[in-house]
Order: C-alpha cells, then structure tokens, then sequence
C-alpha cells in the first residue's frame, strides 16, 4: 500500500459536453441528445431520491413530462428538504439593473470564484440557465422581493460588482422550495409522481452495470422494501454533518450517495467544503447544530477582536485603539467583505492567537454600533431584524446593545458524486443533480450559487439530459427475486441485524461528536500533511471502535431514530477517511481547501496549477482508494491568483 | 439548572400512551429546548431504555418540523418562536414541564411525540400551486406586482406548516394552514386563473382530512411561529363564499 493511502487509476473523462463556441454547447447537447416520444415515456420509470430544490424540481418536471416517476424523502414532508434553509438569494444573469451584468460574467464570475477548479463547460451552462429559473419561480407565484413600481428587486451578494441576487426577505430558499415542492405535489395529484415521505434509501441496486432501482426503509413501519425502475437520480444533498456540527439540519447525510460510490460512483473532490465565516458560536458540549447568520449582515457589521489576548472585558469597555479591526487591517480593499473562505480563516487565526472572545475563546465580534451611528436604530432594524432577533433568541444577548459573536462553520460541500455533463455519474442509468453532485462550484462556492445550481439541474438539465439515457428503455424488466436484488437487500438486512445485535455501551452521537472533532481539527479550515496523515489513523481507529461498542436500542419493525443515525453514521466514517485522503493528496491550496504548506507570502491560499487543475474522482477501493484524475482546461476564464488585497 | 419533564411516552399508533416523569440535573441554560431532549435521551439510552422519538430537523425555526405541546402551548411559551430555537433560559430553576404532541384528529401519533402530518400535504395536492409546467413561463418583468401585494403574498407564504395552528385550536381546525396558502396565492396575479377552483378544492381536501371547522377563536395566530395573521382566513371565507356561488 502507498504512504499516501491510495493509488492512482485511469484519468476519467467527461465524454458528454460537446466541443465548439462554449454559449452553443447546450443548446447543441440538447439537440443532439435523443428524445424520447411522449407515448414511451408512462412506460420508463425514474427514482428520485431527495424533495429539496433539486429533487423536487426534478420530480416535478419528470412528472410534467409524463415519465412515471417515484420521489422519496426521509422528511415527514417533501417541504421539509433542508434547501427550505437557504437565506440569502438565486443569482441570475438577468441584468435587470443594467450594471453590465451577462450571462458571461455570471459565468466568469463563478468559475473565479471557484478558484479554477470547475469545468467551464458546466459552468456556462449554469449561467444560460439562470434566467429562466427567475422566470419559472415568478410563475409558480414565488413571492419574491419588489420595488415600488412592482418590478423585481436585487441586490448584490457576497462581494459581487452587479446586483444579479434575487431573494425572498431572509426566506428565499424556503420561498423556492415552497414552490418546486407545489408543483411536486401537483404532479402528486395527477398521479403522475408516487411520493414517499418518511422513507430513506439504503442501498442502491445495479443490474448489468446498470443503476436499476433502491432498497429503502420505511421509517415508521420499518418495512424494507425494493423500488425498481429505468433510471435513479440521487438528489441528496450534501455531507457537511460528517463535521457533526454544521448548519446542515440534524437530518442531513451521505448514505444514499456513499452507498452508490461503493457500488461503483465516483465520489470527486471530497475535501472541498466550504465554511462559512458568519455562524453563532458553539455555547457548550449540548450543541447539536450551529446557526447561520446571513453574510448579508457584513455589508453594515464591523468584523473585531482585543488586541489583548484573553481580554475578557465587556465589549464595551475596550477603547477603539484596543481592537483590531483585522479584515480591514489585513484587505484594505475588500474589508469586511472579503469572500466566505478569507473571512473563515483570518477569524480561526486571530482565535488560534488567543484573541478570540466569548465561551472557548471561539468567537469574534461582529459590531454594529457604527452602522446604528451612522444610519440610526430603526433602518438597521429594517435591513436585519429578523436576523437580530434570532440571534437574541439563541445566545440570550441585545446585539443592539453589544456586538454579536460569530465564528465559522461547515456550510456546504462542494464536493460530490462525480457526473459528467449529462449529469450522469459513471455508472449507467445514475444521475445526480443539486449539492449531491460535484460539478459547478470548484472549489468555492460563491454565495446565492447553490439554489441557481439545484433548480438548474432539476427544472432544465436532468430533464433534458435523461431523455438521451432513456431513449434506449425501456430497459429489460427485472423482478425482485433478481439476485442483484435479493444481494442488496440482504446487505441492509445484515447492516441492520448488526447494530441492533451489537452488545455495545456508546451511543452513536458520542461518536458522531468525535468525529466530527477530527474532521474539525485536521480537515477543517487549515489542513496539514502531518494532520491529515494522523486523522486518517484516529478515523480508522475509532471507527473499529464504533463498531465494537455502538449500542443501538429499539427494534427493526418500528420508528427507531437511533437506527436511522448508526446506519448514517457509519458512511460518515468511511467519507470522511476519503475526504482526509483527498485533502492530503492535494498538497495546494484553493478555494475552501488550504493547505499549509501552499500558501504565499503573506499567508494567502497558493494554487498549484501545474500539477492540480483536475477534478479528483475516487473510485471505491476499501482502505485504499483508487484515484481517477480529470483533466480541467480553461479556453475562456485564464487562471489567476485571486487577491483581495 | 435541574428541571421535571414530564413526558407523552406511546409506543405505536395503536398503543395506550401516558405521561412519564424524568428528572434531569445540570440542564444548560444555553441549550435548546430538543438538546435538552437529546441530553435526556443519551441518559435513557445507556440505561438501555427506549429513547423519546420527537420529529425536529434543521432545528432553526424554518423547516416546520419539530412539534410539541410545551406546558399546554404548541411550541413553548415564547412568543414566535419554534421549539427548536426555544432555548431553557426561558425556563426556572426546579420547573416542572409538561410535553405532548400535537393533539388533533387529523394528526395521529405515530410514536411518543411523533405525529402524521401527511393531511397537509393532502390539502396542497388538492390545488394549492399555480399550473405554470415547467418551461413555460413569461419574462418575470412581464407582469409587474404592487409592492405591497408582494409583502402581502410573503407573509401569507411565510407559513412553515409546522401545525401548530391546529394544535391550538379547541376544534382542530387546519384553517389558518389552509388560508395561508389560498391568500398567498389570491394575491398574485398568477394565481387568479385557478383561484376559485383551488379554494373549492383545498376546502373540501381540508374537511375530508377530518380538521374542524373554524369559529374564530384566534388561537392559531397567537400560537403560530410566523405570526401569520387571521386577515388570512377572512380572505379564504371571501374566495370561499364567491367560488361557492359561482360553481352553484
């Protein structure tokens, strides 16, 4: 076995994304994609796993399009989807501000943005789409904000020069979903979609190499059963609750897609995640989740720590020449509004120095008296009240009154199941759409990007792209007693057997804790060889651990929440060894992954161009896994280092 | 902080439930009110005993999941406020807590302080959308909406069909979940085509889900986390009353 813990396969290669100008590709995939004509399509059946933003519209459109489609969640209800949490806005190439917005810049912009690690061609295409995502939700009655006049408002997000942002107050995810879950449900009604809630998928089924149906647990009977159709789409979400604590609801996890890498998927760029640098301190060893709070909030907020270390006066009581405003010492440009990964990383350093504040020294002081000064107590009410009293919900303090506290935390993961332009992971009949799959943001994603990519995907791509795979169905029937069948249903039968039968003394969420512990420690902001080399060995270490002691109460045949999370805990611990391997085989830094041997002068992220433009794609191999590498090119966006000095 | 919870504990549908009594020492009272839950649970647990099963997930007031009757008020006693960002220093020292699930016919218990919510996903099917299949939708600057039509859309659309409402409501109502949506909808000019259909249809969805009716008590609003206003269910009467002359 290599030093390194994995070995190296054959390059992958995205077969599907056409050659020529890059603002003709779609338009030419979907002409030369085939179709399948609306009489075949009530005979081929499509899963969707998932009813957040990408699951739903995907269902949704399926349905429209008279395929018979099976949609399931683990939610009680498809409206539930964690996409429902999503703050801030869509970004679309609208240019209805007429800033010099266009979908090339959309597209120049996230591929930057991305720190030159995603594939142009998707990208592109992400941003063509965009417009037409605005104009769907507007007809689906989403209750967007407007101007006076009654026209769309926008505003610019993250630290871009247009205002292409649209949003919904502080709700613009739920407001998304809420629309994409109705037209579900519209289907739903016409019988065109079957919808399971309370459902989880546990084991994907491969019928001569093709993806060809999913074993999943009824979550209150307990009933394992087999769905079998032409087509699965995994539209999962992302993995940030292997960290434990995140802002990912408490539900959130990897199993549907993990079980589809051991099967054969792909799994690329693991160590991408991108922490988000405006998040409520953890308050005690209690935490179960920790809160966003919009980065909206930088645009006024004055970002602060003592220059004392362990200076544990009231805030109030520190004299301006005592602080150290230090994202507007260190980017004098920029400010408070350097992007997500700066802001994550400069507020751990100034922690790690001793200067943090609040309850572990973890936090620093997000300000707001200058604004309230300046602008008055009533507009900053109006621009972030909501925001402002939740924040006195969870931590009990006036932020009017003193500073908040805020630290980062895990937000979104870029990385996913590996799909090529058709969105189709590398087995045959496996699509993957929305946070699930890797293939928009790189290695950073850019703030209102990830509710623009989910509804691309389900609402335009899939559906365009599925029909090429289906024309070729329906494929040849198979029944449950299939041996492919019966194989994957015992796999979770004797998965289940065993946590239930386990004469064991710990819980699964001490375990998850200490997981997340290490993931945190050494796979989290600032990532090292010697760390991620040591995190390997104490991941493999607790999990044997995990399970020899995991102790799981209650029975199959019933709700049993403990079940649901030892089953989703234990692919925690094989992700996150991958995520570690991942993060150690890139020895550069980029976008959310910093490594700290690749970092220039002044302590900024290096990239390694040279030897790192491609998309790492692992393929399952146990305690060795095998790397499939894919080669980026950039015809339109040249690689540079970014500043934001 | 030490605290009493005392605790619905049924273990299926068709099982008799009853309160049960746990004492817990050492409750921070920076923790929520479902880490308090979870704390507990770690404690049964390693006694080897069954958890409580409670439905919660992005446990930051906006996915409607989590549902308890907390000393007889859906959701706690703090104004506007979830469960899951309900936090113990809104409780005392030595308090006693009751907590029960939604209790309404329309949504039974599955376990402990799990209930079924699948009737509001039944009224939705029933024609609160707007057909606009995808792909064939106008410029979204082709139909200019009043701002305050907008705001007013919103917040009817705020609703994070938690149940709560019903929870509230002496006579089980889903009234205000239902009106949330028929008013979100009634103010755009999108959802004028299907306006009086969807209400017909969500109306007789709602009363065959066996919710009560509504004599407006007003409970609903006062327990609801988004404070979704009763102007809603005057709006659904209104649209209710027009669609039901028309359709006669």
């Amino acid at each position: 076995m290599s030093t390194d813990f994995y070995r190296e396969g054959e390059p992958a290669q995205d077969t599907k994304a056409p050659a020529g100008p890059i603002s003709e590709r779609w338009e030419q995939r979907r002409f030369s994609g085939r179709l399948v004509n609306p009489a075949n399509r009530r005979k081929l059946r499509v899963i969707v796993v998932g009813t957040g933003l990408a699951g739903a519209s995907a269902a949704a459109t399926l349905g429209e399009l008279g395929y018979r489609v099976a949609n399931y969640c683990f939610q009680d209800s498809a409206r539930r989807a964690h996409s429902i949490a999503a703050q801030g806005g869509i970004n679309a190439a609208k240019n209805y501000r007429n800033d010099g917005d266009s979908v090339h810049r959309l597209f120049y912009d996230t591929v930057k943005g991305g720190d030159f690690r995603s594939r142009e061609s998707n990208v592109h295409r992400l941003a063509e789409v965009s417009t037409e995502i605005i104009d769907q939700c507007v007809a689906q009655g989403v209750p967007f904000a407007r101007e006076y006049g009654g026209l769309l408002d926008n505003r610019s997000f993250g630290g871009a020069q247009v205002s292409r942002t649209f949003y919904a107050r502080g709700q613009t995810g739920q407001q998304l979903l809420l629309g994409a879950y109705q037209a579900l449900q519209r289907q739903v009604a016409a019988g065109t979609v079957d919808l399971h809630t309370r459902h989880e998928m546990l084991e994907l089924v491969i019928v001569d190499g093709k993806a060809r149906g999913i074993i999943v647990r009824d979550l209150v009977t307990g009933e394992i059963s087999t769905e079998l159709a032409d087509a699965v789409v995994l539209a999962t979400g992302g993995y940030g609750n292997v960290y434990f604590l995140s802002t990912n609801a408490m539900g959130c996890n990897v199993t549907a897609s993990w079980r589809a890498h051991r099967k054969g998927a792909y799994f690329a760029n693991p160590c991408y995640t991108q922490i988000h640098p405006t998040c409520i301190p953890q308050s005690g060893d209690h935490q179960s989740k920790l809160t966003l709070m919009s980065e909206s909030l930088r645009n006024d907020g004055r970002v602060w720590v003592p220059k004392a270390r362990g200076d544990d006066r009231h805030p109030a009581d520190i004299p301006e020449d005592e602080r150290d405003y230090y994202l507007e010492r260190r980017y004098p440009a920029f400010g408070n509004l350097v992007p997500r990964d700066i802001a994550s990383r400069a507020a751990k350093i100034v922690c790690d120095e001793g200067h943090g504040v609040g309850p572990g020294g973890l936090g620093v002081y997000l300000d707001f008296a200058g604004a309230i000064g300046r602008l008055g107590k009533k507009a900053v009410e109006a621009k972030y009240g909501n925001l402002f009293d939740m924040y006195e919900r969870i931590t009990g303090e006036n932020p009017y009154e003193r500073p908040m506290r805020i630290y980062p935390a895990v937000h979104y993961t870029m990385g996913g199941l590996w799909v090529d332009y058709d969105l189709s992971s590398n087995i045959k009949g496996l699509f993957v759409t929305g946070e699930a799959n890797f293939s928009d943001h790189g290695a950073n994603r850019l703030g209102a990007s990830a509710l623009m990519q989910g509804l691309s995907d389900g609402y335009f791509v899939l559906p365009n792209t599925i029909s090429d795979y289906l024309a070729d169905g329906p494929f040849e029937s198979v029944d449950e007693d299939h041996e492919a069948v019966v194989a994957a249903r015992k796999e979770v039968d004797d998965r289940i057997a065993f946590f239930l039968g386990n004469d064991g003394d710990r819980t699964v969420d001490s375990f998850h804790r200490e997981l997340g512990k290490i993931m945190w420690e050494y796979c989290g902001m600032e990532r090292t060889d010697e760390g991620l080399r040591k995190a390997v060995g104490l991941i493999r270490d607790l999990k044997d651990e995990f399970y020899k002691r995991v102790k799981v109460t209650g029975k199959a045949e019933a709700l049993n929440q403990e079940l649901e999370k030892a089953g989703r805990v234990a692919d925690f611990f094989e992700l996150g060894e991958l995520m570690c391997i991942d993060a150690l085989h890139r020895t550069e830094s980029c976008g959310g992954h910093f490594r700290a041997e690749s970092q220039t002068e002044d302590g900024e992220a290096k990239r390694d161009d040279e030897h790192f433009s491609y998309v790492a794609a692992w393929e399952f191999g146990g305690d060795e896994p095998i790397l499939h590498k894919e080669a980026l090119e950039f015809e339109y966006v040249h690689p540079t280092q970014r500043s934001y000095k | 902080m030490k605290l009493s919870l005392r605790i619905w504990r049924q273990p299926n549908a068709d099982a008799k439930g009853k309160m049960v009594s746990y004492e817990l020492d050492e409750v921070s009272e920076d923790a929520s009110f479902l880490e308090t839950l979870d704390v507990l649970n770690e404690h049964l647990i390693s006694e080897g005993e069954d958890p409580v099963a409670f439905d919660h997930d992005c446990r930051e007031g906006i996915c409607g999941s989590c549902s308890l009757v907390i000393d007889g008020q859906p959701h706690g006693p703090q104004k506007a406020t979830t469960t899951c960002q309900l936090h113990m220093r809104k409780f005392r020292d030595g308090d006693t807590i009751d907590v029960e699930p939604w209790r309404a016919g329309a949504f039974p218990v599955i376990k402990d302080l799990v209930v079924d919510r699948g009737a509001f996903d039944r009224i939705i099917q029933a024609g609160g959308y707007i057909s606009a299949p995808t792909g064939t939708a106008p410029d979204a600057h082709a139909v200019p909406i009043p701002k305050q039509d907008a705001d007013a859309a919103f917040s009817a659309a705020a609703c994070i069909g938690c149940g709560a409402c019903v929870a509230a409501c002496p006579n089980g109502s889903g009234m205000l979940f239902m009106a949330a949506k028929v008013a979100h909808l009634a103010l755009t000019p999108q959802g004028q085509p299907e306006r009086q259909t969807r209400v017909l249809g969500m109306v007789a969805a709602h009363d065959q889900a066996g919710f009560g009716g509504c004599t407006n008590t007003g409970e609903c609003s006062a327990a609801c986390p988004k404070e979704i206003g009763l102007d809603v269910i005057g709006q659904l009467n209104r649209d209710f009353r027009k669609a039901a002359v028309r359709a006669a």
